[in-house]
């Protein structure tokens, strides 16, 4: 076992890459902010190069046997990279010029970081460690816009993740008191010896802290608010970004756990509950940033049902990454769609925009059918494939139950196509007439759903590199 | 080949949709060229026709798509999709034609259009169910914004029901694609591999559940009872051409299904399931009858006799599952007349559509008592929708008799119990006349009064599918020549 450094260079240029952006936007006058969005994209791209060449090739150890760089690590790396470079696109609207610009840009960057680490964390420390690191740098994201949403927004989200962490610490501390180790590769062997409560025990608090990560149920009281306290470009990082990181890891936890408890049972139940609740809490939210907060608590349900079959399918983990890598662009050209009308925050007042703008309507249509895993859009392939995986492992019910959540899903998402295509005029507020994207938000949205329609079509050759 | 076929209607809607400079007589014109040149190459297709071995396809193609779940691109025609493809081709060159007039976004609704028209075609060639669930899902979409977009009455609201109804529907089937496949060994969604197959021989409860999952998804689609409540609705407030595609090629999407899906891929579980889809197809026949008399709006009562028009289709399929001695070439039969109605039932009430959509535009209204004595003003909208009532009751000379006359021959003699469907026939036969009596005979009044008859461009989009009805019902060789082959094929695959 060898440190291996090298291994972890993409980790390392996103992290050096978000110092950069914060040492140098000190010294940077307020006009010319703009040069660190271009260290911080510089530093994404080349993390995400540096992942790519790494991608193909069998699992190497770093950091001891602390962390894993695999097939997972690789392309969990690639989509949150440039799942935040994406974000920083948005971000060129509405925080460029902003107080606090470089400050924003380098706390996407550590919270990036983060999440790496956890997505290829094999050693249950080194996931307390992403953790902090994705959560900490996100509640300063979240209150960073000084509103009185965003503070409320944010002590929530901060409460609720110390509340978890420590959680998670606890669960750590029994694993370890019942195994003497933290490392995944000594773990499943000393567990299948240990008293089965007090491992029980422990999974659930590690797994809830990786729920709050992810923004699913247990842990998911937060994500509604901070989507719509925190700003857009913050909002569609929040709700996108940091659940890459956390679903690799449960599943890494889940494919690691010994056989001796029902396993499967306990995340397809989170799962249920994910999808249910998150549906049915967006049925008839107005503002769409919340009913997007909302529609990504159930989308972390249909991303837990390849983990419960962690090990158990040969889908299971293809599937997943399918479905992680499909989700960010679709998610995040809804986003971009709302970023693009940052004073559009009621349902209603998109009536119209269909006609007025209809790229960006058509954009918004794939981009919401997309979410509900209609074909030909890559969330479609990434859920037919989880849930093959899902039944292929023993779980045809929760297939079943994935298909039912979708229709219950589509009432939503079509509540907002509808205004979208709808007739007639916004209702007149002191909103302006005319739809007038904000000129990154709207590029954004049209190459993300783009995007999302070609991985559709083209989820074969996603597949292959998925599988490697 | 097929994949031209499938995708010049795609091709030139994208094509559309990048130039909104093109007026808006441009568009209708290259909306009926490309349908146009879609037919032609659909007819080039049909001359060149051979019937495949049994269990292939004709024109081929495949290419790998999604390897890791055994899914590939893999077209195929035979004598079940291909008549129905042709049958595509025209409603869709039909429904070009009749929208020459339209003035409300015509270069958008052309593009839509188009893009329906690729997806149907799709669907009809697909020998792969992944691919044959995208284009399933793709034309609840397409066609979710053609009401939503053009519809009048309550567009919204039943637009929305369409989709939420048909769309649990779709993931209905998608269920039973993934039991297929979890079944498979080599797990694969190829449908020609998979009905070679057969992978639920010998388990009857996971088989039955799988073509449970199935066949809601499919009588969602079709619709039979108890899944029709969508129908009437989305039918009344679609527009015409709309209308038209709906009944014409979307709901043969839903029996289409069961001819080449469910039969003979569950043969097994169909056979211990057949009784339950005859009585399905005998209570929808008669429901829908009944119905559509009660009924006093002209595209609500069309609508109504959609599902018992599918109704004849459900029993004859079903019938072809029971197993006896010597009823092989009844039930082959049956089917044969099943895929005919299915063609049948596509031009008459794709035609019937059509006028109905001629009363909203000159009158505002489908409400019978509103008319009266139209056959004086407008002669040639009474004949034509004369021709089109007779033909959708079943009167001999026209292609519904031809189909109705099959599935009865085939159903009776599997199963006589069946003969109670003939009740259907008679119900229609009344309501139709009394529709034609209420509208068209008397004294003119009401908004009959300065009714314009059929423009030209009605004239020869409703034309040319009534005139096809009367030469199928005339001489049916041709079509019966290729459907007969793969209906016995389909009858010998249930009977495995």
């Amino acid at each position: 076992m060898a440190m291996r450094p090298l291994l972890l260079l993409p980790e390392i240029v996103v992290f050096l890459g978000g110092l950069t952006v914060l040492v140098s936007g000190s010294f940077l006058p307020r006009t010319r902010q703009w040069v660190t969005r271009v260290i911080a994209a510089v530093a994404l791209v080349a993390a995400a190069i540096l992942a790519a060449v790494d991608l193909p090739g069998l699992a190497q150890p770093a950091m001891e046997g602390t962390f894993t760089v695999d097939t997972a690590t690789g392309v969990a790396r690639i989509v949150a990279v440039v799942g935040t470079l994406i974000v920083l696109a948005l971000a060129s609207d509405e925080i460029a010029g902003s107080p606090r610009e470089s400050e924003t840009y380098a706390l996407f960057l550590f919270s990036t970081t983060g999440t790496l680490v956890l997505a290829g964390a094999d050693d249950l420390l080194v996931v307390v460690v992403g953790f902090l690191l994705a959560s900490i740098p996100l509640y300063g994201l979240i209150g960073i816009a000084r509103t009185p949403r965003g503070a409320e927004a944010a002590m929530k989200t901060y409460l609720l993740g110390a509340l978890f962490g420590i959680l998670l610490l606890l669960g750590v501390t029994l694993l370890y008191g019942v195994s003497a180790t933290t490392s995944y590769a000594d773990l499943t062997d000393r567990l299948a010896e240990a008293p089965q409560g007090v491992v029980a025990a422990g999974v659930v608090a590690v797994l809830g802290g990786l729920m709050f990560k992810a923004g699913g149920v247990p842990g998911h009281f937060w994500v509604p608010d901070a989507a719509e306290g925190a700003g857009g470009a913050v909002a569609a990082f929040l709700t996108t970004v940091p659940k890459i990181g956390a679903m690799v890891a449960a599943y890494r936890l889940i494919a690691m756990l010994p056989d001796t408890l029902a396993w499967p049972l306990l995340v397809a139940v989170l799962a249920v509950a994910s999808m249910t609740l998150g549906n049915f809490a967006a049925y008839w939210q107005s503002d769409p940033r919340r009913l997007l907060g909302w529609s990504t608590v159930s989308q972390v349900g249909y991303l837990l049902v390849p983990v419960a079959v962690a090990g158990r399918s040969d889908l299971a983990l293809p599937a997943l990454l399918l479905y992680l890598a499909g989700y960010t662009v679709t998610n995040l050209a809804a986003f971009a769609v709302t970023t693009a009308f940052p004073d559009r925050r009621d349902l209603d007042s998109y009536r119209g925009m269909g006609r007025a703008r209809p790229w960006l309507g058509a954009s918004l249509v794939v981009a919401l059918l997309g979410l509900v895993g209609t074909p030909p859009t890559v969330v479609f392939a990434g859920k037919l494939t989880t849930t093959a995986a899902a039944w292929d492992g023993g779980l045809a019910w929760l297939a079943v139950l994935v298909f039912v959540n979708t229709v219950v899903s589509l009432f939503y998402y079509l509540r907002w196509i509808a205004s979208v295509y709808g007739r007639g005029e916004p209702p007149a507020r002191t909103l302006p007439a005319a739809f007038v994207p904000r000129a990154w938000s709207a590029t954004t949205a049209v190459v993300t759903a783009a995007l999302s329609l070609l991985f559709g079509i083209g989820a074969g050759v996603l597949w292959s590199v998925v599988s490697m | 080949m097929l994949s031209l076929i499938v995708f010049l209607p795609l091709a030139a809607a994208l094509a559309l949709l990048a130039l909104p400079r093109l007026g808006d007589t441009a568009a209708r014109w290259t909306w009926v060229a490309v349908a146009a040149a879609d037919l032609a190459l659909v007819v080039a297709a049909w001359l060149r026709y051979e019937t495949p071995t049994a269990g292939r396809l004709a024109f081929e193609e495949q290419v790998e798509w999604i390897p890791g779940v055994n899914s590939s691109y893999h077209l195929g025609v035979d004598g079940l999709s291909l008549p129905l493809v042709a049958m595509t081709a025209v409603i869709f060159l039909a429904c070009a034609i009749f929208a020459l007039r339209e003035t409300d976004r015509p270069r958008l609704q052309a593009a839509l259009f188009l893009f329906l028209q690729s997806v149907s075609m799709g669907l009809f060639v697909a020998a792969d169910l992944i691919l044959f669930f995208v284009f399933f899902d793709l034309s609840i979409v397409g066609m979710y914004f053609v009401i939503a977009g053009w519809g009048h009455g309550n567009a919204a609201r039943s637009a929305m029901k369409f989709f939420l109804y048909t769309f649990l529907g779709s993931l209905a089937l998608l269920v039973g694609f993934i039991g297929l496949y979890i079944a498979a060994d080599p797990h694969t969604f190829d449908m020609v591999e998979l009905a070679e197959q057969t992978p639920f021989a010998g388990s009857s409860l996971a088989g039955g559940l799988v073509l449970a999952a199935i066949l809601i998804g499919l009588a969602v689609k079709t619709p039979t009872v108890p899944f029709h409540t969508w129908l009437p609705p989305a039918h009344t407030d679609a527009p015409a051409i709309g209308s038209a595609v709906l009944a014409g090629v979307l709901l043969k999407m839903g029996t289409y299904g069961f001819v080449r899906i469910a039969m003979p891929m569950l043969p097994e579980a169909w056979r211990d399931w057949a009784w339950v889809i005859i009585v399905v197809g005998i209570v929808s026949v008669v429901y829908g009858a009944l119905v559509a008399l009660a009924q006093t709006n002209v595209k609500r009562m069309v609508a109504y006799t959609s599902v018992n028009h599918m109704g004849y289709i459900v029993l004859a399929v079903g019938a072809a599952g029971l197993i006896a001695d010597d009823t092989a070439q009844a039930r082959s039969i049956a089917v044969t007349g099943a895929v005919t109605q299915m063609v049948s039932h596509g031009l008459i009430t794709g035609a019937l559509f059509l006028l109905a959509g001629v009363l909203q535009d000159r009158a505002a209204t489908y409400d019978m008592d509103s008319y009266g004595g139209l056959a004086g003003p407008a002669p040639r909208f009474a004949a034509f929708f004369a021709v089109g009532a007779f033909a959708s009751l079943g009167l001999p000379g026209l292609s519904g008799f031809i189909a109705e006359f099959q599935i009865f021959t085939g159903s009776i003699a599997a199963a006589p119990v069946t003969a109670i469907a003939l009740v259907g026939i008679l119900l229609t036969a009344a309501l139709f006349l009394r529709a034609l009596q209420r509208i068209f005979t008397g004294e003119t009044r009401g908004r009959s009064v300065g009714f314009t008859d059929l423009r030209a461009a009605e004239v020869w989009s409703v034309g040319p599918l009534l005139v096809l009805s009367l030469l199928i019902g005339v001489f049916p060789r041709p079509l019966l020549a290729v459907i007969e082959p793969a209906a016995e094929v389909a009858v010998e695959l249930v009977g495995r």
